[in-house]
């Protein structure tokens, strides 16, 4: 379709529907709009995010598939409750800056999640477009809706509402999603914030995990000044826990609340042989060096190498894993593996992701699992021995759990393994907050209202649920945010200062 | 705040540029809390430790966060043999204090390649009952390595209960070779690649007893016969090729700007 139909049809389809003509059957008919995106081959060699945006036709004519049904199932798909029918018809009318604010009724970072999350299980699962083609990837493309109001009105954006100073202090743990909107929502209630953050940067895994290619820092960083704007103060090189811990913050630093959102933190490693090879890198470490360290400009300017690798095998089906082999190739890799225990049906990659790293050349090596590294008299990684696997009964997640095949060795050459199977807690917090209470895995324990075992903190995010996403993390930002500021008003024979 | 919270054995990680610095682990030598400051010293070995070192008095760094890593467990042992090497130096020497105001009797064991390289060594001396000076070239003290005074001292009537090695990889692998010869316990403070220093990204892991740990969280220090020193060395050699380069770069763009002036 070009650019010129497009326009037409639009033209004609606005038409019916302001003379009220326009019936859900000829709905079904407008063509879902493909996303823009760099040229598969083009991409290898760069950074660049890969999908360009709707044009504003496209955005409108993508909205006009929306049935707006009254039931709006896809609300019920969404973490943070957006009223996305609504939102959809203003795009629909060609009124962004009000869709933009429909949106931010209910998230905080639209830029962000109209990138990151998985629509297709969460609103776009529910869609009643997709339902009737039987198939997910015909819904109303509801984030890339979203990305277009989010983007379209980023350089207007004005500085929310802040209320008068309640003198009142409060500590954010992490600069990630969940701490960005709590952060924000504590401030407009008047109160004095202050975020920590271990890194140098601010943005938590936006800036260091998730690729430029598939998040620009950028839209990161206007999220940030934004913050900045309102009067919120950002601490970074500040570990808490060790540089001051929770309980020296809210004693000694007169913090009367606090939210703790430092993430899963541990990477995650198989426990095989030859895990400590030269060559063999955490999926954290591979993507911190790449992204916030900015490795892919080693040698021009940036001080932090990473590996040169040539073949590269990456363990793991989630996003990370496709961050991961995504940030190989653009790295100089001419062969890249991703090697998965289950098939891709089990991947919890989205579709978008796995369909974009095959579109890169990434090779898939479905239902099998390394058994060990080898290297050789220098402890670099030579190859990686590997099993196959098939699947059996479904396990505790309801995916059919994957079963070694005896004897099924066999061995791929690679000089760089990339672990991306997950991570672990952080003991961090648990060994410097005594007060604090942690379930076997580490997490922290909080109610439905995000608040801990101790008074005045409260948690959410990866730290609390193991491990998530952006948009759960910054739905429980939101609740905490809520609970502080109720916990802060209720408060009221506290003092300025934190003195006792 | 990160000199009234830091303990001995206690590292930092710096970074001289927010946009494109790499971050160092660099351990604390000392320092004053009325004051706010901390001590570091480290040696010109690649590009950002000579950024560093060609800062002048009044100039800032980009970034600096910690204390990180676990303290050292500081106790009464009796006698201790502390061996120091090259830089390792300094941040053996806020142990060493330790130890002595824990009423521990001290044997010091310091070394270096040159007399230019020795460092903390009036420190030393006011710190220990007893100190040993080795240069491998012979330029001062005693002629060779750290590991021959320490034979004689783990061979003597009374052996030490306890001792601490720091210094290159390879000195504490030899280190630790004589005192488990002489069945001597030995911590070791290890300064291994890192990025983020707090547990996240792992590149830091070493094989000690067979398992694979963290030096960033589960360390700086362990037990050094525990641990594989060979891969330990292998990985601190992971990018040689490419901080060569960065290093040659650097003294390069430095000369030019010298030629400039």
């Amino acid at each position: 379709m070009t650019d010129k139909e497009r326009e037409e049809l639009l033209k004609e389809l606005l038409g019916k529907q302001e003379r009220g003509e326009l019936k859900a059957a000829e709905r079904y008919e407008i063509p879902p709009q493909e996303m823009p995106e760099q040229d598969a081959v083009e991409r290898r060699g760069n950074v660049k995010e890969v999908a360009t945006g709707y044009t504003e036709a496209q955005a409108r004519l993508e909205a006009m598939r929306c049935l707006q049904c009254k039931t709006a199932p896809c609300v019920k798909g969404c973490p943070v409750q957006i009223r996305i029918g609504d939102f959809v018809a203003a795009i629909a009318e060609g009124d962004h800056k009000k869709a933009l604010e429909i949106i931010k009724e209910n998230s905080l970072l639209p830029a962000v999640c109209g990138r990151v999350c998985p629509q297709e299980v969460q609103c776009q699962e529910y869609c009643t477009v997709g339902k009737k083609f039987k198939d997910v990837q015909k819904a109303v493309s509801i984030g890339r809706l979203e990305r277009f109001a989010a983007d379209l009105a980023q350089k207007q954006e004005g500085v929310p509402y802040v209320a008068p100073s309640t003198g009142k202090k409060v500590a954010i743990i992490g600069s990630g999603p969940g701490g960005i909107v709590a952060a924000g929502d504590v401030r407009r209630a008047g109160h004095d914030v202050t975020i920590f953050e271990a890194f140098h940067k601010p943005g938590g895994v936006m800036v260091y995990g998730i690729p430029e290619f598939r998040l620009p820092k950028s839209i990161v960083q206007q999220e940030i000044d934004i913050l900045v704007k309102m009067g919120v103060k950002i601490e970074c090189n500040f570990l808490v826990g060790k540089t001051r811990t929770i309980e020296q913050l809210m004693s000694e630093d007169g913090f009367e609340a606090v939210y703790i959102g430092v993430g899963a933190g541990l990477p995650r490693f198989m426990n095989i042989e030859g895990e400590s090879l030269v060559g063999v890198y955490s999926a954290n470490e591979y993507l911190t060096r790449a992204n916030l360290m900015k490795a892919y400009d080693f040698g021009k300017g940036a001080d932090t190498p990473i590996a040169l690798s040539k073949k590269v095998a990456v363990i793991g089906g989630g996003n990370v894993a496709m961050d991961s082999a995504r940030m190989a190739v653009r790295l100089g890799a001419e062969k890249v593996y991703l090697i998965y225990r289950r098939s891709e049906k089990e991947m919890p990659a989205r579709i978008e992701e796995v369909h974009h790293a095959k579109e890169e050349g990434i090779e898939f090596h479905i239902l099998q699992s390394p058994k060990r590294i080898i290297g050789d008299k220098d402890f670099k990684v030579t190859a990686i021995e590997c099993l196959k696997y098939e699947l059996g009964e479904p396990d505790d997640s309801g995916r059919r759990r994957p079963i070694a095949i005896e004897s099924s060795e066999f061995e791929i050459e690679v000089d760089t393994v990339i672990m991306a199977i997950g991570n672990v807690a952080n003991p961090l917090m648990k060994q410097t907050t005594p007060g604090l209470e942690f379930n076997k895995w580490g997490n922290i324990v909080v109610d439905e209202s995000c608040k801990t075992s101790m008074e005045g903190v409260y948690a959410g995010g990866d730290i609390v649920l193991g491990a998530a996403t952006v948009i759960l993390a910054m739905g429980q930002g939101r609740i905490a945010a809520a609970s502080i500021n109720e916990y802060l008003r209720q408060k009221k024979s506290s003092k300025s200062g934190g003195q006792k | 705040m990160i000199a009234r919270a830091r303990k001995p054995g206690q590292f930092v990680i710096v970074s001289i540029s927010n946009e494109y610095g790499e971050r160092i682990p660099l351990t604390i030598a000392g320092a004053d809390t009325e004051a706010g400051t901390i001590r570091l010293i480290w040696q010109r070995v690649g590009k950002t430790t000579a950024e560093l070192a060609d800062l002048k008095e009044g100039d800032k760094i980009a970034s600096i966060v910690g204390p990180l890593g676990r303290p050292t467990h500081i106790e009464k042992f009796g006698l201790v043999v502390c061996v120091g090497g090259g830089i390792g130096n300094a941040p053996l020497l806020p142990i060493v204090r330790a130890l002595k105001d824990t009423g521990n009797k001290i044997i010091s064991i310091i070394g270096a390649r040159n007399k230019e390289l020795l460092v903390l060594e009036e420190e030393f001396k006011a710190t220990s009952d007893e100190l040993i000076v080795t240069t491998d070239d012979g330029s001062y003290g005693r002629k060779g390595l750290v590991t021959e005074p320490l034979k004689e001292v783990c061979g003597r009537q009374r052996p030490p209960e306890q001792a601490f090695v720091i210094g290159p990889a390879i000195m504490m692998k030899f280190c630790c070779e004589v005192t488990k010869e002489f069945g001597v316990p030995t911590q070791v403070s290890l300064n291994t690649i890192m990025v983020d220093g707090t547990g996240m990204c792992g590149g830091c892991r070493i094989e000690y007893d067979g398992q694979a740990k963290f030096v960033c969280v589960d360390g700086p220090e362990f037990d050094g016969h525990k641990v594989n020193f060979d891969l330990m060395m292998k990985r601190l050699e992971a990018y040689k090729d490419q901080e060569r380069k960065a290093h040659e770069q650097y003294q390069e763009h430095r000369c030019k700007i010298g030629l400039d002036e």
